[in-house]
């Protein structure tokens, strides 16, 4: 065994985290926090000048064929100071499928420009009345000609009001059972029958909800085959292997640390001196641990061409659970100060402690709920019956 | 990375296995819960080299890596073994390091003519208390104050029943009962000494947690697949198949903390004592979790003793508290992560710490 990510994870590493002290500023991330858009048009260019959009890619797709070691460090740096990255992480996402299983048209259409970071691509999954069961989305795609005429409402279309495409779910055939009657398409944005409407979160990020009315989308940005869409949205889902919050949270660990260390109680005594805080900073800083393991071995698994049961959703409930779980308890051992917000000038550390508080309840929510999450671990990894 | 055991290690993990499944069935546990101590399991290990695996050749062992322990108190802890493996190995890495003065007692353990056990505990007022084997062995090493002792049993401890039938007995040191025994080490080299062994044993013992979580799973899950009420088996039921989806997620996280902490005794040495002291209160917890959880979902059977499920529970317990509970391993976490805080009667109003 070796627990070490080796030396060119650990060079990578410390490229990365080069490059965000310089370009990751306090001022981007409070321009950030005050838009609520989780893009930025000069970050992402900086970072697709360095092939560093997709650092796994091979080189002649616009990556540098990076090993899954040394693209994990990338992602946790990055997430570690919350940048930038979920305009072109879904790019990359929807990049991901094309390159899989898409047309030459559309490889030549799609992947120069995304991996170059000029365009954005969203995701089109969920709906009002479908969230976690996404195979009941009942947004319509109708053939007419070469092109198919779409109908229906999009939820949580983040980036959607500046995107160029949405990695579109809709319903092709309604009179078969539910999952075989759907299919993925690249619907374009910027057209007439696209609306997109600001729907504001808790963690301040602005995302949308998409009305699609007589919205065209030509047959030749069709992903797969006609009612094939089910295989194509689980390959997608399946591909995330990033499915962990290990290092969110360890930084906010870090921050009220770093709080402790600064700050007094009423006998002038170093917070950080205190059993209680040190209790619970050490509990915190093991929830840390464990989430990078949980998600280290999926990355590891994936390497190795092991077939995975239930491990990538150990790792994301374990991760989403203990931010949640940890930002509450900091919260707490941080007392009244901690409700000082993000960016007030008066709040500790900048008050990220109260931004990771409001960002940690989406974490349980989104790319499959906690529950869905235990059904996946119960049934695949314990054999449970349904 | 690399999470795959090496093809040494699997056949050493079966070799275990293979002892343990023979020799520490529920039936040998029950039997053995008396004295909290297998005899003729403990002679069988010591065949197999479980105290000599952990010294190298030069100190009379066989030199197996301190994961090759950890794999090993895994296996203990999946059959609730009646043995004092890793209170022996810990005893003998601190004999063979403490030098000459600990010469003859490590050569009596690893020949079986002695069994030394370790105090993870330092002497309170006289006493240490709720020693580890303290009931079965010959002689056990404690830390007094800034002196390191082994200690001979006879005549000194009083054995304790208690709720994980463990041979544990309270330590008479001093007064007109006992020698106070030898002087292995003394200063604050003493207690550096004690204190890389208590890292070790807590290392240990969270392997040893992640066996017996792991198999408590287990068995929860076996019972509830067959279980059936209201015409279904109560392992569909979410109320109990999201808890147990809980239990294998914990135990995974800590199987993986407790293998990186004991893979860094020998390779990452800077980070031992922070993961050891992790991935006790890690294991400890998802121990005490999971063997709740499942004993709970047995229902009227889960209170009975005649299903092996509440060995489990007890054990789980009395494994990791004859240290402490998890805030003082998190504490020590900290204090690896922080420095040590001066103690409130030093302290006197100054906010100095203390480096160390």
């Amino acid at each position: 065994m070796d627990f070490r990510l080796g030396p060119a994870s650990d060079a990578f590493r410390a490229e990365v985290k080069a490059f965000l002290d310089e370009h990751m500023t306090v001022e981007l991330e409070e321009h950030l926090y005050r838009t609520g858009v989780a893009h930025d048009e000069e970050f992402t260019k900086q970072l697709a000048e360095r092939h560093w959009l997709a650092p796994g890619w091979p080189e002649e797709w616009g990556g540098q064929g990076r090993d899954p070691f040394e693209t994990m460090a990338w992602h946790e740096e990055l997430q570690k100071v919350d940048a930038p990255t979920y305009g072109f992480g879904t790019t990359m996402m929807g990049a991901k499928i094309v390159h899989k299983i898409g047309t030459e048209y559309q490889k030549q259409e799609i992947l120069p420009r995304a991996l170059r970071g000029e365009i954005i691509i969203v995701l089109g999954f969920s709906e009002p009345e479908a969230g976690s069961d996404v195979a009941a989305a009942q947004t319509r795609a109708v053939l007419d000609g070469d092109e198919w005429i779409v109908n229906g409402q999009k939820m949580f279309t983040t980036n959607g009001h500046i995107a160029d495409y949405a990695f579109l779910l809709a319903r092709t055939n309604p009179d078969v059972p539910k999952h075989k009657g759907l299919t993925m398409f690249l619907l374009p944005m910027k057209q007439p029958g696209v609306e997109v409407q600001a729907v504001y979160t808790l963690s301040g990020e602005r995302t949308n909800i998409t009305y699609l009315s007589d919205a065209r989308v030509p047959d030749a940005l069709r992903l797969g085959e006609v009612d094939a869409g089910w295989a194509v949205i689980t390959q997608s889902l399946q591909d995330e292997h990033s499915g962990g919050f290990a290092s969110r949270l360890d930084s906010l660990v870090r921050h009220t640390e770093a709080w402790a260390h600064d700050e007094v109680d009423d006998d002038g005594r170093p917070r950080i001196e205190d059993p209680e805080v040190r209790t619970r900073l050490g509990r915190a800083a093991t929830e840390v641990e464990v989430s990078y393991l949980l998600q280290r071995r999926s990355v590891w698994m994936a390497e190795e061409g092991i077939v995975p049961e239930a491990e990538g959703p150990m790792s994301k409930l374990y991760s989403s659970e203990a931010i949640e779980r940890v930002a509450q308890d900091l919260t707490e051992l941080v007392g009244p100060d901690a409700l000082r917000s993000y960016f007030d000038p008066t709040a500790p550390q900048g008050g990220r402690i109260e931004h990771a508080l409001r960002f940690s309840l989406g974490t349980t929510i989104y790319a499959g709920t906690s529950e869905v999450q235990r059904n996946i671990i119960a049934q695949r990894g314990l054999g449970l019956p349904r | 990375m690399d999470l795959r055991l090496s093809a040494e290690q699997d056949q050493l993990v079966e070799a275990f296995v293979g002892l343990y499944t023979k020799h520490s069935s529920p039936e040998r546990v029950r039997a053995a819960e008396a004295t909290g101590f297998d005899p003729d399991l403990w002679r069988r290990l010591g065949e197999l080299g479980i105290v000599a695996m952990a010294v190298t050749e030069d100190q009379g062992g066989w030199g197996a890596s301190f994961l090759d322990l950890a794999i090993v108190a895994e296996q203990q802890g999946r059959h609730v073994a009646a043995v004092p493996a890793i209170e022996t190995q810990v005893a003998a890495r601190l004999l063979a390091r403490v030098g000459d003065a600990g010469a003859t007692a490590l050569a009596g353990l690893l020949t079986g003519d002695r069994l030394v056990t370790f105090a993870p505990r330092p002497v309170r007022g006289e006493r240490a208390l709720l020693v580890p084997a303290g009931s079965i062995a010959d002689d056990a090493v404690i830390l007094r104050g800034d002196e390191l002792l082994l200690v001979p049993l006879d005549g000194a401890r009083t054995p304790v029943e208690n709720l994980a039938s463990m041979p544990l007995a309270d330590i008479a040191l001093g007064g007109e009962h006992t020698g106070a025994g030898t002087v292995l080490v003394d200063g604050p080299d003493a207690r550096a000494a004690h204190d890389r062994a208590v890292d070790e044993w807590m290392a240990l013992t969270a392997a040893a947690l992640v066996g017996i979580g792991a198999r408590a799973l287990e068995i929860g899950v076996d019972y509830v697949k067959e279980r059936k009420a209201w015409g279904q088996a109560i392992g569909s039921f979410q109320a109990i198949s999201h808890r147990l989806a809980d239990s294998a997620a914990a135990v995974d996280g800590a199987r993986l903390l407790a293998y990186e902490a004991a893979w860094a005794v020998d390779e990452q040495p800077e980070r031992a004592a922070e993961l050891a002291a992790m991935a006790f209160a890690f294991a400890y917890e998802t121990a005490r979790d999971v063997t709740y959880r499942s004993l709970h979902f047995h229902g009227g059977y889960g209170f009975m003793m005649e299903y092996d499920i509440q060995l489990y529970y007890r054990r789980a317990r009395g494994w990791a508290n004859v240290y402490g509970d998890p805030g003082h391993a998190y504490r020590r976490v900290a204090d690896r992560r922080y420095g040590p805080v001066a103690s409130a009667a030093t302290h006197a109003g100054t906010t100095t710490r203390v480096e160390g």
